[in-house]
């Protein structure tokens, strides 16, 4: 597979590698406040409700809920032999929210219901972990 | 004391210019500009403009010794900043008259600066690795919410395509001029579900300058047109990446930054004649008429469609045919206000009677900033 047909890579900076760390370990790490007891994402030093920097990083359960999205029928590098790909966002349990691609199952407006359940997955890209997120059904 | 745009031109053609540099747009668009106004590069004492090529190297190309210099570069919206901070700027005496330029070679992309954002970045962790492929695949992401949360259709979202193909129909300098229907712009093809190729904009060169001075200034020189005063202005940013938009079915730096232009200009929504409001994408006017507060949440759509906004309509908006069908050359905002200035000059390709009062609204970004200009033909 050459460089232009792999999907993008993204490479860890120190705020976010406790992020990528987390993801290769299967764990879905974000961030939370200590003096404010809130959840944050993405990965920076200070709280943005409070300010504090006193922040501490907390495994998220992994369960979502889809919160809008688009499919694509553009494909990126990489994502050519994928068809329509859902780039969506999604609100963790948590409250916090996130890109990412909706998984195992049909790409289409009629399978991807707002406001459905959904849970992490971990998907190898290069030498880190990327999230995804699968229907999680009514067991959920 | 109030601003005064005593210039105003866009380069001598827009769309596929592929034998111009980004640089020369700007360079074109500054020459016309002066010439509009004219004035000489040596009445010129400021430069505005974004980062690349820079306030610099526009100063230097043309001959200007700055006093002053603003390289905001927040978006296609930078432009609107630029007036705001030149406004200041002349209030507070560090300057008398500014040039604001913009030039894009968006589709033939010469002397254009990469597009490239490292895999470290912001974008390059979270989401490029998603396969987002710039603004048709992150501008929208926030319209199926907004589509569930309002009841917005798919037809209502089609019909901002088909009213400003209304106007650009009468403007012969538009990219795109057949009149098209819903049908239409749901049968072109998808791009990012549920955005149709009509309903997203276009990708074009060009370029366009302004000239803005006090007062008192331009009423010493005298000016060649008649002068459009900046009665008020506003401007405010939110995230840098669309999945941190606090709420996907409005954006605050629309609210904000709107909310602080009506406010200074002393203007109420009745006394709006025309509007512009930056539309990259198809939903984007229909989050600035209900965020500035021209209509109630979930009502846009409806107001479009019916043809409020069209020729004919009580509040005509992108009367140029905007960013989806005039031009496009990724940061669009030079091109809003320009169409606004034409109208209360009473010069533009689809003018509308009576224009007093034009209000611009410019986005940058994926909702990631905005500023507005409340501009008018006469002194309140
Ligand atoms: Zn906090």
């Amino acid at each position: 597979m050459s460089a232009d047909q792999s999907k993008a890579i993204p490479r860890p900076t120190p705020e976010t590698r406790p992020f990528w760390d987390g993801a290769a370990a299967g764990e879905l790490r974000i961030q939370r406040c200590v003096a404010c007891a809130r959840h944050y994402f993405y990965p920076r030093p200070v709280c943005p409700h409070c300010g504090s920097s006193d922040v501490e990083w907390v495994t998220a359960s992994g369960r979502a809920t889809l919160y809008s999205y688009v499919i694509s029928h553009r494909p990126a590098p990489g994502f050519a032999g994928d068809g329509p790909y859902a780039i969506a966002v999604v609100e963790l349990e948590e409250g916090v929210r996130m890109m990412t691609n909706i998984v195992h199952t049909e790409i289409t407006p009629e399978n991807l219901a707002l406001d459905m359940p959904l849970r992490v997955v971990f998907e190898p890209r290069g030498d880190v972990h990327v999230p995804l997120f699968e229907p999680a059904g009514e067991a959920s | 004391m109030t601003a005064v745009i005593i210039g105003a031109a866009e380069t001598d053609e827009v769309g596929r210019l592929p034998e111009h540099s980004a640089f020369r747009l700007h360079l074109e668009g500054a020459r016309n500009a002066l010439a509009d106004a004219g004035l000489t590069k040596d009445d010129v004492d400021g430069v505005a403009t974004v980062g690349t090529p820079g306030p610099v190297q526009v100063a230097h190309a043309l001959g200007v010794t700055p006093a002053w210099l603003d390289g905001t570069s927040v978006g296609g919206t930078s432009f609107l900043f630029h007036v705001r901070h030149a406004m200041a700027a002349i209030e507070a005496g560090l300057c008398h008259t500014v040039l604001v330029t913009h030039g894009e070679s968006g589709r033939s992309r010469v002397g254009a600066p990469p597009r490239a954002f490292g895999p470290d970045s912001l974008l390059g962790q979270f989401e490029l690795p998603y396969g987002t492929m710039g603004p048709a695949t992150t501008f929208t992401v926030t319209a199926l919410r907004y589509m569930k949360e309002t009841g917005l259709t798919h037809e209502q979202l089609a019909s901002v395509a088909v009213a400003q193909r209304r106007w650009s129909s009468r403007n012969p300098r538009a990219a795109m001029r057949d009149l098209v229907t819903v049908d239409d712009v749901l049968a072109s093809r998808l791009v990012a579900y549920p955005f149709h190729l009509l309903e997203c904009c276009l990708v074009t060169d060009g370029g366009g300058a302004l000239v803005v001075t006090s007062r008192e200034r331009a009423e010493a020189l005298g000016t060649r047109k008649p002068p459009v005063y900046v009665l008020g202005a506003g401007e405010s940013a939110e995230s840098p990446i669309i999945s941190q938009m606090e709420d996907f079915t409005t954006s605050r730096s629309f609210r904000l930054s709107s909310q602080a232009a009506f406010a200074e200009a002393k203007i109420t929504h009745g006394d709006v004649d025309h509007l512009m409001i930056y539309d990259a994408f198809a939903h984007v006017p229909i989050y600035g008429l209900e965020d500035m507060g021209f209509v109630g949440r979930g009502e846009a759509g409806a107001f479009i469609a019916e043809g409020h906004t069209s020729p004919g309509g009580r509040l005509p908006m992108n009367t140029n045919g905007g960013g989806l069908s005039y031009t496009h050359t990724g940061m669009y905002g030079m091109f809003a206000m320009q169409e606004s200035i034409r109208q209360l000059r009473g010069e533009a390709a689809a003018q509308v009677p009576g224009v007093e009062v034009g209000v611009v609204l410019g986005n940058g970004g994926m909702f990631m900033s905005a500023a507005t200009l409340a501009l008018a033909n006469r002194l309140p």
